[in-house]
């Protein structure tokens, strides 16, 4: 039989009708995940054709990215203070009410970041295909499945149908050999893939990372690196799963149990490339190689080891647009640039160990005079843990304010913004002009680079708050 | 939809690489629960300062440049976010078709569902196509190509059904609930 990839032979097990020179195939979607901002229309959309949800028990909702953080605006003691915001949560209300769907809404307790209580509701599991309307669909391909964004009148064919019409991507293997060295997280390697093959450098392809240093990921460290395989433009990231996949999900709410947790993981174990199996383009990186990075411009493939320098392109007009936003010239060093906001948080890095690193570095210590501090728990599940281990003290001892869980500042949808002119040091996913409020400056880095600039009030070098 | 055989426009140029959709329409534009009305929001940023003043040097706030339905914009338009709101915003803006070198993949397949055409040249075309803001062109979508003021053509490339929808102006929603027998069956075979 001929060796196929892990993206073949998810492919192939979706295809309800194989593609044609003249139509796309019909892929099947085991799990839709959706969310307040990128299904409204959809949901009208079957209202006017008279349409129901086929499988609402194959769709998980929750409500996320314009919702408050403030504890008082989320259980309902003061208003929402973004009145839009306020609308689509209601209609979300609505519309799952109308069509039968469970959702997780403002006040349950596993209620979060949709690529967050996917995998902590054993939902995203080996093997399926998952969509959502949001483009950090591609987080849960760290548990072997494929799983990407998609629009949203595509969310409207799902809930109709089930079924999407694709035509099948081109693969792209990244082999990560080595060992990461300490300080040096998942965030940096998947920031250094993406400064080393662009931000348009995966459009086309799905992206399957492996290798010794991808193996050596736990769960929460592979979810941050596939997480971010959009932002190297490739609609879909995946890891084989493995024993350490298998261990997260084992008693998870919606994850197999008994004997048909036995019959999964047989399964599953089969979920993985054939030795001889080729990919349309090949790239190796050396863990070994790696340093703590941070962005310096306006899209995530601008970035440099955080002991570097802004690049200096003087030719191109390009760049220098993007370092006059960002109020920063070619030649500067990184170290010391001070900063006014520090963010931890976002489908990226707001898992447990995300915050578990975070606090390594505030612990006993406090932040910088000037810095306003954010810290938004990825979910209500997550919030309860950091909690229950002493993180969320850590956090409001050193004088950052601990929040209810939402995408928050990353996409400044629900009023948490970054001030035009300010300096942010964010562990969420993308630096573009604007993302964090018009006219902010995002500086893009792990939970470790984050902690550390909110400490010393300036972009400073984690490992200096490591050394014991 | 409405079908769409040809079309026949002025460009306007946005000379920039890696347009995302956050610029074509910033996240706090996306509190809406319907499509209309994001043209007036579309490069928002770009558009107006702080105090909403349009910025005069702006390329879309020149007078030349009303009733441009072709946006001819830099390598890798429309990266970042699945948002469908940046194609209706473009949409509802006024225009009609995007020329680039390289089209993000979630913002060319949105385009194509809401009749906003993405086209992709090669670099010699584009690099013409910067440098000379305002010319007009033509769009033949049956022939899948494009005429240059001087009447040479170029050809893009377009996804068969895609193409198929848009000049008979007929929804993929369609085409997926008439494979119904189908996905009953994949569903009974695949518990």
């Amino acid at each position: 039989m001929k060796p196929k990839t892990l993206f073949e032979k998810l492919w192939e097990q979706h295809e309800v009708v194989a593609e044609t020179a003249d139509t796309p195939a019909v892929l099947y979607i085991d799990l839709h995940l959706i969310h307040e901002v990128t299904s409204p229309q959809a949901f009208a959309q079957l209202r006017a054709g008279g349409l129901a949800v086929r499988r609402p028990d194959r769709t998980l909702a929750t409500m996320d990215h314009s919702t408050p953080t403030d504890p008082a605006e989320v259980f309902g003691r003061v208003p929402i203070k973004v009145e839009s915001a306020a609308q689509q949560v209601r209609e979300m209300e609505k519309n799952c009410r109308e069509f039968g769907v469970e959702v997780f809404g403002l006040g349950s307790e596993q209620r979060g970041i949709v690529h967050v209580i996917g995998p902590e509701l054993g939902a995203t599991q080996p093997g399926k295909t998952i969509v959502c309307g949001d483009s950090h669909t591609a987080t849960h391909g760290a548990f072997g499945a494929l799983a990407f964004g998609i629009g949203t009148t595509e969310v409207g064919h799902v809930l109709a149908t089930q079924c999407l019409l694709q035509r099948r991507p081109k693969t792209l293997a990244i082999e990560v050999s080595g060992t990461l060295r300490p300080a040096v997280t998942a965030k940096d390697l998947i920031l250094a893939i993406i400064g080393k093959i662009g931000v348009s450098g995966g459009t086309g392809h799905v992206i399957e990372y492996r290798g010794p240093a991808i193996e050596a990921l736990s769960m929460d460290e592979r979810m941050t690196v596939c997480n971010m395989s959009i932002e190297a433009g490739a609609r879909a990231g995946m890891i084989a799963p493995d024993e350490t996949t298998f261990a997260y999900l084992a008693g998870r709410r919606f994850a197999p149990s008994g004997a048909a947790w036995d019959r999964a993981v047989e399964r599953w174990r089969e979920l993985r490339t054939d030795a001889g199996a080729r990919y349309d383009r090949v790239v190796e990186v050396d863990a070994d190689q790696l340093e703590p990075m941070i962005t310096y411009g306006t899209h995530p493939g601008m970035v440099v080891p955080i002991t570097g320098a802004v690049p200096d392109h003087p030719a191109d007009a390009v760049h220098a647009k993007s370092l006059a936003y960002m109020g920063l010239h070619g030649g500067e060093p990184m170290l010391g640039k001070s900063v006014q906001v520090v963010f931890v948080g976002s489908c990226t890095n707001a898992r447990l160990s995300d915050l578990e690193q975070a606090a390594r570095v505030l612990r006993g210590r406090k932040i910088a005079s000037g810095v306003r501090m954010l810290v938004v728990p990825g979910s209500q599940q997550v919030k309860r843990e950091a909690e229950a281990r002493g993180l969320a003290q850590v956090f409001t001892d050193a004088g950052a304010e601990w929040r209810e869980s939402g995408c928050s500042m990353c996409i400044g949808m629900n009023g948490d913004t970054v001030a035009a002119g300010h300096y942010a040091v964010s562990t969420s996913n993308r630096n573009f002009e604007g993302r964090q409020g018009a006219g902010a400056r995002t500086l893009l880095a792990s939970p470790l680079t984050a902690a550390a600039a909110a400490v010393a009030g300036r972009i400073a070098d984690p490992r200096e708050f490591l050394r014991s | 939809m409405q079908a769409i055989r040809t079309l026949v426009s002025r460009t306007v140029v946005l000379p920039y690489t890696n347009i995302d959709t956050d610029q074509i329409i910033p996240a706090r534009f996306l509190t809406t629960t319907t499509k209309e009305g994001l043209g007036r929001r579309a490069f928002t940023d770009w558009r107006y300062d702080a105090s909403g003043a349009p910025k005069p040097d702006f390329v879309l706030n020149r007078p030349e440049s009303a009733g441009c339905a072709i946006l001819v914009a830099g390598r890798n338009f429309g990266c970042g976010s699945s948002r469908e709101h940046a194609p209706w915003a473009l949409l509802d803006y006024g225009f009609r078709a995007v020329i680039s070198t390289e089209i993000a993949d979630i913002f060319r397949n949105n385009s194509l569902k809401n009749g906003l055409l993405p086209i992709v040249v090669d670099e010699r075309t584009h690099a013409w196509l910067l440098a000379h803001p305002g010319v007009s062109l033509q769009i033949d979508l049956q022939s899948s190509a494009l005429t240059l003021p001087d009447g040479s053509t170029v050809g893009f490339p377009i996804e068969a059904f895609s193409r198929h929808c848009l000049l008979n102006g007929v929804d993929e929603l369609g085409f997926l609930l008439q494979q119904a027998a189908a996905i009953t069956r994949y569903e009974q075979t695949h518990a």
